[in-house]
């Protein structure tokens, strides 16, 4: 017991590691903040793409969404990273990420989000369309919004994993926290900052859980 | 081709099919000013379609639709302002339900006729009050009686300022009880002058206000004539069972 708590929660090893897991831990929030509105903002771009009247536009989706669904992120990731540069297209590390994710994500928010779509009713576009609202006025205003508190649940959840993720950006050398733990875990022989991180994602995640927990019974209940 | 310069609406030789079905088969149908025109007709025979011809929710085959003389079938129309001067309210009311009453009125106000917020509002209001709603502004869809719901949707249409308004069986999905209010709403149109074409099953509502009834039947209009006339002495007996049939 006492080996367990010397070498997995030891108090001196996380004071000296501290300022490491911090750097990480701020990185990853930056990584967040970029990854995650991108990937809906793609999602949402997507999910309009699939409703329009062209075929082409619309097998073109397909083709992504499969594609950047089956294709494992890592690889893609270090595709751009790695890849890329050598067609003079280089992006940076953060760049190469946002990237990386941005494509990857998007296919998945994407699915949720024409789901959202798909379950408002008909009329709603009608009624919509029927005042003289244009198709991408009744979208914004009417259809959009409705899809999108028809899929909160699917959305929490899809972010929580995106979150998670953000871990890949250590193959490309951006030291977010679970890369900075790893750092530290070798400079100090110990797995305390690896069980810090964890704690760390643990308490961050937790509020999103909770909501989306919320939202799922309120769901049951409504059934 | 001549066409009728007094018609509010003039639909002539409407055709519409889905893939082979052919559901209008030539519809001719002229509604002058202020003009309220019944149509009744077994389910199926193509009501529905033809008001959703009226404002290119279903694009016609063949014929012509004029508005106030205007060819809205044109390639060049600008569809949403025609379709701001047709009013149509449906059957399953169709509010949003993420906005409340003044919001489901203001939105075209705002988006479409580009009246600001305050302007918007009040014209929202005046037509909320016009349906006896003023004091449910703030309500949301889920919050009103299903009489109330299709009164707001009738303040969003005729907010617009239409110069017709197409009623898809506007009372079929009411309780009994909540008929009357939506009927008196249509009756203080109808006497304000507002043009209107109502599909639906209320009898007595036909008999006292409409100027005219259209029988439909298989994509056909098989009879038009004044209320008392198809009512009570039609020239197809088809029509005299379908109305006996209705009135029980
Ligand atoms: N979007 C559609 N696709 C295929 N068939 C349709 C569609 N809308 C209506 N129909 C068919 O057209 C016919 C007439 O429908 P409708 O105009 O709704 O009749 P009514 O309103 O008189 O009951 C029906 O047979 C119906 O099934
Ligand atoms: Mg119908």
């Amino acid at each position: 017991m006492e080996r367990l708590v010397a070498s997995f929660f030891n108090l001196d090893i996380l004071q000296q590691a501290w300022p490491i897991l911090l750097e990480g831990f701020w990185m990853t929030v930056k990584l967040t903040l970029v990854v995650v509105p991108l990937g809906v903002a793609g999602g949402l771009a997507v999910a309009l793409a699939s409703t329009v009247r062209s075929r082409l536009v619309r097998w073109t989706v397909v083709v992504y969404v499969d594609f950047f669904r089956a294709f494992p992120p890592l690889v893609l990731l270090m595709f751009i990273a790695f890849g890329l540069p050598f067609l003079k297209i280089d992006l940076g590390a953060f760049g190469a990420v946002a990237l990386a994710f941005l494509l990857n994500t998007s296919s998945y928010y994407g699915e949720i989000f024409r789901a959202g779509i798909e379950s408002v009713p008909r009329g709603q576009y009608e009624a919509a369309r029927s005042t003289g609202l244009s198709a991408l006025q009744t979208m914004g205003w009417v259809v959009v919004p409705q899809a999108t508190r028809n899929v909160i649940p699917d959305l929490i959840s899809n972010t929580l994993e995106v979150v998670k993720l953000t871990s890949l950006a250590s193959v490309v050398a951006l030291p977010e926290l679970l890369f900075a733990a790893r750092q530290a875990q070798s400079l100090t022989y110990n797995a305390t900052p690896i069980i810090a991180a964890g704690i760390i994602y643990l308490v961050c995640l937790w509020p999103l859980v909770r909501l989306l927990s919320r939202f799922e019974h309120r769901q049951i209940a409504l059934h | 081709m001549s066409h009728d310069q007094a018609a509010i609406l003039e639909v002539r030789g409407l055709h519409k099919s889905f893939g082979s079905l052919e559901v209008l088969k030539g519809v001719d149908l002229v509604v002058r000013p202020r003009e309220l025109v019944f149509v009744i007709g077994p389910s199926g025979s193509g009501k529905s379609t033809l008001l959703r011809c009226c404002n290119r929710l279903e694009e016609p085959n063949a014929g012509s639709i004029r508005i106030e003389g205007v060819d809205i079938l044109a390639p060049r129309v600008d569809i949403n302002a025609v379709r701001q001067r047709i009013g149509m309210v449906f059957q399953s009311f169709n509010l949003y339900p993420h906005l409340n009453a003044l919001g489901n009125v203001t939105l075209a106000l705002r988006k479409v006729a580009g009246k600001p917020r305050e302007q918007a509002e009040a014209a929202a209001m005046q037509a909320l009050a016009r349906v006896g709603l003023a004091e449910k502004a703030k309500s949301y869809p889920n919050e009103l009686s299903g009489g109330q719901q299709q009164r707001v949707a009738i303040a969003r249409a005729i907010a617009l300022e239409p110069v017709v308004m197409l009623f898809d069986e506007p009372t079929s999905a009411l309780d009994p009880e909540l008929v009357g209010s939506v009927l008196a709403v249509m009756r203080e149109l109808r006497e304000s002058g507002m043009t209107m074409v109502v599909v639906s099953h209320e009898m007595r509502f036909a008999r006292s206000a409409a100027d005219r009834v259209i029988f439909m039947d298989h994509g056909r209009i098989l009879e038009e004539g004044p209320p008392a006339q198809l009512f009570n002495a039609p020239d197809h007996p088809r029509i005299r069972e379908f109305i006996a049939s209705i009135e029980h």
